[in-house]
């Protein structure tokens, strides 16, 4: 009886578990979803209702209309078929008692009402990929705005900003690697006097807040004539990107066996040729999981691309997405498809390669 | 492990030739011009009966028809090269061919688009091409980028006290130095003059740029048709309007459609409203002074005009959304519900570059018109708010010299002009080329102004007038801070 | 833990008799350099000119960058170790470590100094201002403001998201669908902050009260749906902070779910086998046996998420821009550097983010040192 009661009260726990899990992960992606959808969806439609009429739902349909003949006193209670409401009640709209619904149209002076009927509405169907090409062309476009009127834009050529991103993002990822896997060989290796000073210094700038640096650096840069340029972001994001690399990769290689590299030694080769052809090899792991965890910070990096390269011909997508917010913030067809190109690459390379990422992630931070 | 060693020597030769290869071929490339293949819908007419009274030439006049063959006759321009500069006469002899200018500036979206149709003339009678590169966030980084190496060749302020801080650094051109200037002195009404002279580095007054588009801003655009159809008239003062509204609200709807938000710098339009009630409840010298800070925002005239506003924008009837959502509503949207049927708002009060947002189907003085913002107090008269984009010149070569004297021609915005939304300052751009009575009825509201004013925002410091007054204004009209604490907020952020 | 190579020198077989000679090897150190220097130079050059179209540049920048760099250590290496063996012993570390510590230097360490001097300074950055700029950076209103709100996004951020994924990452840990969960919930992670601007944007958008007003925000949807008045959500202060916050919580929760379920597996079963022998229930278990086990990562993981609620940015500037009283210190930074164009007062605010910082600097150091006694 013990038994069955407790297994009881494992199921239902288990079941509540689940329940709340599904409701939190629900939560989580409601907005997502939300996004994902109205990307779709004709421009149009996203100026009149919300993305989730997407679905089934019951909604009313015109049906016809009524126009109030000039004997109607507009500004008293006005009867219509034997049921009575003042201009603002008719206003909000009436379910009269025979299933119609009446709503007036317009203001006091069109002395028009419209008669729809409630109906249920299957799923839309009018999807389209009209907004992610609005988007990625930096030529004028055209959308319908919510009463078929055509509204002319120019284009933030989001599709430039997807190569600009890139351009950034793979080198920015690529050169700290390998400079922080030869530091982390030094340190972990070699040894030399003031190792211990130095790499504390790299422990201590790994929280160091960026926004120390952006001053002087913009002023060296305006100096060097790196200002907006690739080479410039690309050194800033390799420069910020250090200390991080250095000190999980530090890690990863002081577990590496000594055995191993002490052979080597033994068989005469240098130091330079164990690390390239020994270390490195070993390392792949970590510098797999630090190339994905960097690739996406530069990726999604706001302020560094929003100091150092600005707008114009470099700009890039976060900044891209940015500017779309400040400059067309209404129209939120472009706006969630633009979203969703920023967010595609770093999903995807994410859900592809999480293992290696949490792995990144749990090699610098747990203890105990 | 040796025999590794002997590869990587070759292999990384083999590479770096690669790379040095890819790089040589690919270096001579020059980057794709600006200018996005925008199919001309509206083909600006050049119209050859336009040329203007032919004066008595200076310079020896070089025919623009002896360009290179293989470009089409030149149209005849409205204006003699020769009267501006000699590198004009050259760019239409064809001689600066094939060179690039760079240009910066804060317009984006249709603007961007505007311009680009605009300049193609003198592109394609030229070989000059110009490109332009618009940021939203023009006025935070244009100072660091002529602190840089790499300035662009004619930057577009759209406010003078960000020129005047590069003034000061010396970073200008003096454009008497490039345009000849006697055409300066006929083509721009001596208030324009006044307005483009700026201290350089020296503290002395030298004539920092040139004016090119202006815009009015004290203007109430309205949905004609429905307008005329539901019987309303057109108000002649203010308590006309404010009667018109209460009209409007009577019979169900909100009259005025507002709508502050514009990403970084929400908040703007506000100072506009501020601008043009306070021209018309106090006396120009009053604005005068509030500009330079003289007049505290925390004053009886401010406080006078911020009663004005309050009476329509915090009346929830009034406003289209409720106060509420003015904060949230952008202003290039603000408008739309006017083009709804019914209209959902009926008045807009904005700069005229707004009509650029407009609907494509909507017709200028069919669907939509406007009304002059009526005067409030008749002691003051009918004054006008306005701005306008200022062009400086940063780096001297011949073809920069070409381009910036041509931006001193009316021709150089006839395109822009035609198209609607820009009003040229020039004297030698006639109003016929107006082609929507809308932007003629601006335009010449503009030059028949009793008082003009350019936009105050503009003129306070950046940390005032892009800063704080936007900051908090935004924060009062949501209803966050009280009155008192926004105005004196603001004069306490003023820098000493 | 170092090892001393038996054989420092590397072997020369696989290179011509001319070239081990001395003056060959000069010459070829020569050759060798001057085609580096030059190339490296004309690589730079070429790619801060920024002409050539983007397709031309990634890959060049990638070769250059990683061909440069391998270039270089190889080059560098292969010189020390030309020159005699005490010297070589001595410079072989400084060329595996040079090149990472100088651009930290640069990038990281000296603007710690510069921005320090800096801030004694006045908006140009020239002269001297003395503590003005501390004195405006902790008594002006607005900053106060901020220093208000990062108090909020720490504290309500940070236990929020602590809290929750600690909570998931227990519950999950009971489930079948344990990784799909995970996955769910880690997924924000991977959104930039300005892309998750305009998610919640989609979510707290107000289009206005009045009829024909449609609201395509979800939440100001579902209570109009519900037959209630929608409302500004981002312009109500205080609590358009916490609407800022929920984001903020919504990207991190993840983060601290997978660093937790980790820990949490690490717990030693016999524990909880005894504590559940001993008759508390699952609640009590979690409490007196699970947290404690895992206090080292829970402090981890705070500090971490303290750390990034500091220094939040992004969200404020793409969905308020620091309106309505939701300004923290990251924009009011900006808004100094860049908008109001005041380098004193922006060095100084940067410099008190740095401070706030500091006392997780030092716990890191001390972590860091315990840990590797005996390098």
């Amino acid at each position: 009886m013990a038994a069955n009661s407790y297994k009881a009260q494992k199921i239902r726990s288990s079941l509540l578990t689940n329940l709340i899990l599904i409701v939190i992960c629900l939560l989580w992606l409601v907005p997502i979803i939300g996004i994902l959808i109205t990307s779709f969806r004709p421009s149009t439609d996203v100026f009149q209702s919300g993305w989730w009429s997407v679905f089934p739902h019951k909604e009313n349909v015109q049906s016809g209309e009524i126009i109030l003949p000039a004997t109607v006193d507009v500004n008293g209670p006005i009867t219509i078929d034997g049921v009575t409401h003042t201009f603002e009640e008719w206003r909000q709209g009436v379910n009269m008692p025979d299933g119609r619904y009446l709503e007036w149209f317009g203001n006091r002076r069109t002395r028009k009402l419209t008669v729809s009927a409630e109906q249920w509405v299957g799923f839309a169907t009018g999807f389209t990929l009209k907004n992610y090409e609005d988007v990625l062309t930096g030529k004028t476009i055209n959308y319908i705005d919510g009463n078929g009127q055509t509204i002319e834009r120019k284009g933030n050529d989001l599709s430039r900003a997807f190569l600009n991103s890139l351009a950034v993002a793979i080198p920015a990822t690529i050169i700290p690697i390998l400079i922080a896997a030869f530091a982390a060989f030094g340190f972990a290796w070699l040894n030399f006097p003031g190792r211990n000073i130095i790499f504390s210094l790299v422990v201590a700038l790994l929280v160091v807040p960026l926004q120390i640096a952006l001053i002087p650096i913009l002023q060296d840069y305006v100096k060097l004539g790196l200002n907006g340029t690739f080479m410039g972001i690309w050194l800033a994001h390799t420069g910020f990107g250090l200390p991080l690399a250095t000190y999980l990769l530090f890690n990863y290689i002081s577990t590496l066996p000594r055995e191993l590299l002490e052979s080597a030694y033994i068989d005469g080769a240098s130091n330079f040729t164990i690390f390239v052809r020994m270390i490195l090899p070993l390392s792949v792991p970590a510098l797999a999981s630090f190339a994905i965890f960097q690739f996406l910070w530069v990726w999604n990096d706001y302020l560094v691309a929003l100091v150092f390269l600005g707008g114009g011909k470099n700009q890039v997508v976060t900044y891209a997405v940015a500017s779309l917010v400040g400059e067309k913030g209404q129209d939120w067809q472009l706006m969630t498809a633009a979203a969703f190109i920023s967010m595609a690459l770093p999903l995807a390379v994410f859900l592809g390669l999480q293992r290696y990422f949490v792995r990144g992630m749990l090699a610098g931070s747990v203890k105990g | 492990m040796q025999k590794g060693k002997k590869f990587v020597w070759p292999i990384l030769s083999i590479v770096i030739v690669l790379a040095m290869l890819l790089g040589a071929c690919a270096a001579p490339t020059v980057a794709p011009t600006q200018a996005p293949v925008v199919e001309p819908t509206k083909a600006p007419v050049v119209e050859p009966t336009k040329a203007p009274v032919v004066e008595p030439t200076k310079a020896p006049v070089v025919e623009p028809t002896k360009a290179p063959a293989t470009e089409p006759a030149t149209p005849a321009l409205s204006f003699d090269p020769a009267k501006i500069g000699q590198e004009l006469v050259d760019a239409y002899a064809g001689k600066l061919k094939g060179k690039v200018v760079k240009m910066s500036g804060p317009f984006t979206d249709q603007d961007a688009v505007m311009f680009e149709e605009s300049i193609k003339a003198f592109e394609t009678a030229t070989g000059i091409t110009i490109q332009y590169e618009g940021s939203k966030e023009f006025e935070a980084s244009i100072n660091i980028r002529l602190e840089g190496g790499d300035r662009p060749d004619i930057v577009d302020f759209p406010q003078p006290g960000l020129l005047a801080v590069a003034a000061k650094k010396g970073f200008v051109i003096d454009a008497t130095t490039v345009i000849n200037p006697d055409w300066i002195k006929t083509n721009y009404s001596q208030a324009w003059q006044n307005l483009a002279m700026l201290p350089d580095k020296d503290g002395k007054s030298m004539v920092a740029g040139i004016w090119a588009r202006a815009n009015g801003k004290s203007f109430v655009f309205y949905p004609k048709k429905a307008f005329d159809a539901a019987g309303y008239k057109v108000p002649a003062t203010w308590d006309e309007m404010m009667a018109l509204t209460e009209q409007i609200a009577n019979d169900g709807d909100t009259p005025w459609c507002i709508g502050i938000e514009s990403g970084a710098a929400t908040g703007w339009t506000m100072t506009d409203w501020i601008e043009d009630v306070l021209l018309r409840v106090a006396p120009p010298e009053a604005y005068d002074n509030w500009v330079k800070g003289v007049l505290k925002f925390d004053s009886p005239e401010v406080n006078l005009a911020l009663d004005y506003i309050e009476k329509i924008w915090f009346n929830d009837k009034f406003v289209y959304g409720g106060r509420k959502a003015i904060t949230t509503i952008s202003f290039g949207d603000a408008p739309k519900p006017m083009f709804e049927n019914p209209p959902k708002c009926w008045f807009n009060r904005q700069g005229n570059f707004v009509t650029t947002f407009f609907p494509k189907e909507a017709v200028a003085g069919v669907d939509y018109d406007f009304f002059y913002l009526p005067p409030i107090n008749p002691a003051y008269g009918k004054p006008v708010l306005g701005a306008g984009d200022i062009y400086a010149m940063f780096n001297d070569r011949p073809e920069v010299r070409a381009v910036f004297q041509y931006f001193s021609t009316g021709e150089s915005l006839k395109g822009w002009v035609e198209n609607g939304g820009a009003i040229a300052v020039h004297n030698d751009a006639s109003l016929d080329w107006y082609k929507d009575p809308v932007t003629r009825g601006v335009a010449e509201t503009i030059r028949n102004a009793t008082t003009f004013r350019f936009d105050g925002s503009d003129m306070m410091p950046g940390a005032v007038g892009a800063g704080t007054f936007w900051k908090y204004m935004t924060d009062y009209v949501s209803g966050s801070i009280t009155r008192q604490e926004a105005l004196k907020a603001i004069d306490a952020s003023w820098p000493k | 833990m170092t090892v001393e190579p038996m054989n420092a020198k590397p072997d020369n077989q696989g290179k011509s008799g001319f070239l081990s000679s001395v003056l060959g090897k000069i010459l070829l150190g020569i050759v060798i350099i001057s085609a580096t220097a030059f190339i490296l130079w004309w690589g730079y050059n070429f790619l801060s000119a920024n002409k050539a179209p983007q397709v031309v540049q990634i890959p060049i920048a990638i070769l250059w960058g990683v061909g440069g760099v391998a270039l270089l250590y190889t080059v560098l290496n292969w010189l020390v170790e030309q020159l005699p063996r005490n010297v070589s012993r001595v410079l072989q570390p400084l060329i595996f470590i040079g090149p990472a510590v100088l651009l930290m230097g640069w990038f990281l360490a000296v603007p710690v100094f510069r921005s320090l001097m800096t801030s004694f300074k006045d908006s140009l950055g020239q002269k001297n201002v003395g503590l003005e700029n501390y004195i405006f950076a902790f008594t002006d209103t607005r900053m106060l403001e901020t220093f208000r709100n990062n108090l909020l996004w720490l504290v309500f951020g940070t236990s929020f998201s602590v809290g929750l994924g600690l909570l998931i990452a227990t519950l999950a840990d009971r489930t079948k669908a344990e990784v799909l969960y995970k996955s769910i919930i880690f997924t924000p992670m991977a959104i930039s902050f300005v892309g998750a601007g305009v998610i919640w944007k989609f979510v707290y958008t107000y289009k206005g009260t009045g009829y024909g007003i449609n609201e395509i925000g979800l939440i100001n949807a579902i209570i109009t749906g519900l037959g209630g008045t929608p409302q500004p959500w981002l312009n109500m202060p205080p609590w358009n902070n916490f609407f800022l916050i929920v984001i903020m919580i919504w990207l991190q929760t993840g983060y601290a779910m997978v660093i937790l379920s980790s820990a949490i597996k690490g717990v030693p079963s016999e524990l909880l086998e005894a504590a559940r022998i001993d008759g508390s229930s699952e609640w009590k278990a979690f409490w007196s046996v699970i947290v404690p086990y895992i206090k080292g990562t829970l402090i981890t993981v705070t500090t971490t998420i303290v750390i990034f609620s500091l220094k939040t940015f992004d969200i404020v500037r793409v969905m308020t821009g620091g309106n309505n009283q939701t300004n923290v210190i990251a924009n009011e930074f900006y808004l100094q550097s860049f908008t109001y164009n005041h380098a004193g007062r922006a060095s100084a605010i940067a410099v008190v983010l740095l401070v706030l910082v500091l006392p997780v600097i030092i716990n890191n150091l001390r972590e860091f040192n315990r840990g590797r006694k005996g390098f």
